[in-house]
């Protein structure tokens, strides 16, 4: 060895973990270091992962219980024609809420909040990349669904429908304040969606444990790449088109106003060129669940990981060209409608591949008929519906018809809550004792699970029949006489059998926090390595960092995990692999828990909200909010710097 | 199970029928790819639980794979393939069944959209003599007509199910939509675009009938409003050409001449009240009359606060307008 290497060389007198430091006396040198401070600033400084992801499950499932409660509301309004329970100008507050809830608040932040808490588990590392942005993304999330939700408290909620479309949402027609919030509620989730994704789509590729090359990734993990990839090029399209709106509506650009040279379509192209992607970030982590649930409850390998690993890329892709399926009706030219009718044809093929996969996996193994497992198989049988009806509604001739109507209510439903929310729920149940360290309730679980299932074919199928029989969306009521009595009191009483069991299903969890059975690190037997850590894991997640050598690594070697040695243990310190092999590349520092990503974020806030009222607050409110990321990103010391890994 | 008054599943006109053949086709397709994915899966269950040789990991084979399921897999891609091949096509060309009507269409007509009521004008006629009327269209069957369609407020879409599919009305753009109608009948169109408060309540009569009556309903529509005759009539007459009411509404045959509401001069011969709202009825007349934003909460006539005289008077007069 030279001089200068022997310089450069790492000190040697720092403690690491290895054979010499292992069992309890790692576990409370580690427990020491990666724990978050005590008291309320400790819990506004956490950059632990755990804490984050389950801020963000919780926060969303609130928004779920809220946004089903107007749900409710409305099913109670229509379940009989000229009802006057609810007023028209609060119905459509109601139904504006109600989807904007559910799909920026609910739907994409839990599937986050998932990806947050699993992904550093299921690849073997200690906290994410960038830990204090995704605190500061939890922030902003909070913040923004705040804003909607006390705006709408205060009777200035948006009423323009949770796609907003100019002109009803621009200055002339979009009286109050509620467009604004909605504009500046998507400008809050859509900065704290970017900031999750970049720093999922970092982890991701650098600091998976070594071994586990893109080829032994965990699925779910698979799903999180790609969906993370698809936020990064679809958010910024709606952040854009909503930084238009505002701007059209606070400092008079006229963008969207045809009188003055503006497009009112330019609008929708944006929007969906962001909500088409949006329902695939939605629906895709969801078969990441799944491929994780199949093989543990079938007690094999999944089929075809190859080919689900392709059809997952290939429905990004995908999603990105089906967009004008939304907008058939504007008239835009005859002809180039049907590459869009092919198009959105053709995402039932990697779609139907996986369902292969999925099926053939259940196929050779043995099925155990647990709650998570049963999710499945609902899934399989409401999703393929939603599938189905999506095939139909590519087609512009039928789309005419059904565009617009409780058709495309019953289709949307079919595809998010038996696509998305039903592995949601089986993932809930599955993951929950490595969440809080108890089972959930067996028996409740399944009453939950049949009340739903059941409950959620009765709301919802009949819509396919309403809109056949000439009811549209986004109505307040509609006519006797037109036969949309029956499916519509059908509708009713199916959306409280669903909320009865949501109820339930929540029920259970609170419940289970006390009285569940005590879980061990791996209740279900499962092959990946988020069930190789105690339930719940500690702070650092694993004490020495596992070396993978399979797709099924609790599966393969089930006697003790091969363990890496020599990360620091009095300092945060992350294991960097390579991006395609996961060899061991570096040890880097990894953040210390700051108070400064909650300031920050509050600054950001006070600066969004108040710009809602005067352009000049950008400027004004820019002030705190970087004088709160220089402190944020103020050097605290040249120690400890990366480090090459010794072997 | 539906009177079929506003339905998809009419099929009285040429997109109408031609939207039904092509959902039956792909209801078929669908139903046998649920049914087969669904006896798949049932069959995978059961297969799971009573097979001898699982390939589990508590066997030992969980990486092991039976190699049926590599043909399997070719045929099943193959089989999804062939039927998005064949409904896309078939969705192509009815899309070009549709289309042709576009060709030669013998009737014209322009629909504005507002907030919340349709501005009907037939414009195959001259100036001189044209048709303006409001929430109501009348077309003969059997012959293809042309709405141009605008709007210079807000998104909406016009909608007739039993006729066509749906196509929006844009501000500052000019989109149009062909009807081919086939059977005579009465239907109900809609606003199929959320298009604010009261949107629920922006619907369109529509009357398919022959090419006799049609042309009688024209040379009906192309009269001035018929005078009042009666004291009561006279003095509704004078309310509502001095009051209010003129500076919105127009009558033909009168001096009321307001350009933003629908056009009343024969009012009384439509089947409903402001866009489909309530049946036309005298007592639904009344209560439109006297209180318009309790029966259609938001919309843009104000109640006005008549008093009982001159709320019988108006009434009377309105009922005159055939």
């Amino acid at each position: 060895m030279t001089a200068a290497e022997k310089a450069k060389a790492p000190p040697i007198d720092v403690p690491r973990d290895g054979p010499d430091l292992t069992g309890d006396k790692l576990a409370a040198a580690l427990e020491a270091t990666w724990m978050r401070p005590p008291g309320l600033i400790g819990w506004l400084s956490s950059v632990d992962h755990k804490d984050i992801g389950r801020r963000y499950i919780i926060t969303a499932l609130t928004f779920l219980a809220l946004a089903g409660a107007l749900a409710v509301a409305m099913r109670m309004q229509l379940s009989k024609p000229d009802n006057d329970l609810i007023g028209a100008a609060r119905y459509d507050e109601i139904f504006t809420m109600h989807g904007t809830t559910m799909m920026f608040l609910f739907a994409v932040p839990v599937m986050q909040g998932m990806q947050i808490y699993l992904t550093p588990l299921m690849v073997g590392t200690r906290n994410m990349a960038f830990p204090r942005l995704t605190a500061f993304s939890y922030y902003m999330y909070l913040a923004g669904g705040c804003l909607l939700w006390v705006s709408f408290i205060l009777n200035m909620g948006p009423d323009v429908g949770w796609f907003a479309y100019p002109p009803l949402s621009g200055p002339q027609y979009g009286v109050g304040k509620g467009p604004d919030v909605w504009a500046q509620m998507i400008t809050f989730t859509e900065v704290a969606g970017l900031a999750v994704a970049v720093t999922l789509v970092a982890t991701i590729l650098k600091q998976r444990a070594p071994g586990m090359t893109l080829a032994r990734m965990p699925l779910f993990v698979w799903t999180t790449l790609v969906v993370s990839l698809m936020v990064i090029f679809a958010l910024p399209s709606v952040a854009l088109a909503s930084g238009m709106l505002l701007s059209d509506r606070l400092v008079g650009t006229q963008f969207f106003n045809p009188a003055e040279r503006g497009d009112a379509l330019l609008w929708q192209h944006l929007f969906w060129f962001f909500g088409h992607p949006e329902v695939y970030i939605i629906f895709l982590p969801a078969t990441g669940f799944l491929s994780e649930i199949i093989p543990t409850f079938c007690r094999r390998s999944i089929f075809g990981y190859p080919i689900i690993v392709m059809s997952v890329v290939a429905t990004a892709i995908l999603a990105f060209g089906l967009w004008v399926h939304h907008m058939f009706a504007t008239g835009l030219p005859r002809i180039g409608y049907s590459f869009y009718t092919a198009a959105s044809m053709s995402v039932s093929i990697p779609t139907g591949l996986q369902l292969f996969c999925w099926i053939a996996t259940i196929w050779q193994g043995r099925p155990r008929f647990e709650v998570p497992f049963l999710y499945v198989i609902a899934f399989i049988f409401t999703f393929v519906i939603g599938g189905l009806s999506g095939v139909i509604i590519a087609a512009v001739p039928l789309d005419l018809q059904l565009h617009d109507t409780y058709f495309i209510v019953a289709h949307l439903h079919y595809v998010l809550i038996g696509g998305a929310v039903f592995p949601l729920l089986g993932a809930i149940t599955y993951w929950y004792p490595k969440f809080t360290g108890r089972m959930l309730s067996d028996a409740l679980g399944k009453i939950a699970f049949w009340l739903i299932f059941l409950g959620f074919q009765l709301a919802f199928f009949p819509m396919h029949l309403s809109g056949l029989l000439g009811m549209p969306r986004r109505v307040y009521t509609y006519p006797a006489g037109m036969g949309l009595e029956l499916p519509n009191m059908l509708s009713s009483i199916g959306s409280l059998v669903v909320s009865a069991a949501v109820l339930l299903f929540v029920l259970n969890m609170l419940l289970s926090l006390k009285a569940g059975r005590i879980a061990p690190p791996n209740p279900w037997a499962a092959p990946s390595l988020e069930w190789a850590t105690t339930s719940p894991p500690p702070p650092y997640n694993f004490p020495h960092i596992p070396v993978v050598e399979s797709r099924t690594p609790l599966w393969d070697s089930p006697e003790t995990l091969p363990v890496v040695h020599g990360l620091r243990v009095e300092h945060r310190e992350l294991l960097l692999t390579s991006v395609l092999a996961a060899g061991p590349e570096t040890r880097e520092p990894s953040a210390e828990p700051s108070p400064w990503p909650f300031i920050s974020a509050a600054a950001v806030t006070v600066m969004f909200i108040s710009s809602m009222f005067s352009p000049w607050a950008v400027l004004i409110g820019a002030v705190p909010a970087t004088i709160a990321l220089i402190a944020w990103f103020w050097p605290k010391s040249a120690l400890p710097h990366p480090e090459p890994v010794i072997s | 199970m539906s009177s079929g008054f506003q339905t998809a599943l009419g099929g009285e006109a040429l997109e109408s029928s031609n939207f039904l053949t092509l959902f039956i086709v792909f209801l078929i397709v669908s139903a046998v790819m649920y049914l087969l994915i669904v006896a798949a899966l049932m069959l995978g269950l059961w297969r799971g639980r009573s097979s001898d040789e699982p390939l589990t990991v508590e066997a030992g084979r969980h990486h092991a794979t039976n190699p049926m399921f590599r043909p399997a897999l070719i045929g099943w891609t193959a089989l999804v393939l062939v039927g998005l091949v064949a409904l896309t096509i078939g969705s192509f060309f009815t899309d070009r069944s549709n289309a042709s009507v576009a060709r030669n269409p013998q009737l014209t007509l322009k629909i504005v959209a507002h907030q919340w009521w349709w501005d009907v004008q037939y414009t195959t006629h001259e100036a001189s003599n044209a048709v303006r009327t409001a929430n109501e269209i009348h077309l003969p069957v059997g012959v293809p007509a042309e709405i141009t369609l605008e709007s210079d407020n807000v998104i909406h879409s016009l909608w007739i199910p039993n006729l066509a599919g749906k196509q929006d009305l844009i501000p500052g753009r000019v989109t149009d939509i062909q009807l081919l109608p086939r059977k005579v009948g009465t239907y109900r169109g809609q606003c199929a675009e959320f298009c604010g408060v009261q949107h629920a309540h922006m619907a369109l009569d529509v009357t398919v009938q022959s090419k006799a009556d049609f042309e009688r309903w024209v040379a009906a529509q192309q009269r001035v409003a018929f005078a009042p005759t009666t004291p009561l009539q006279i003095a509704g007459y004078r309310y509502v050409t001095t009051h209010e009411c003129s500076s919105c509404h127009s009558i033909a045959g009168t001096t009321a001449n307001g350009q933003v509401a629908p056009d009343l001069t024969h009012f009384a011969s439509r089947r409903s009240i402001a866009a489909g709202t309530m049946p036309m009825s005298t007592g639904n007349l009344y209560g439109w009359v006297a209180d318009p934003q309790s029966q259609k909460p938001g919309n843009h006539m104000p109640t006005m606060g008549l008093s009982p005289t001159e709320l019988h008077a108006v009434v009377a007069y309105l009922e005159v307008l055939k």
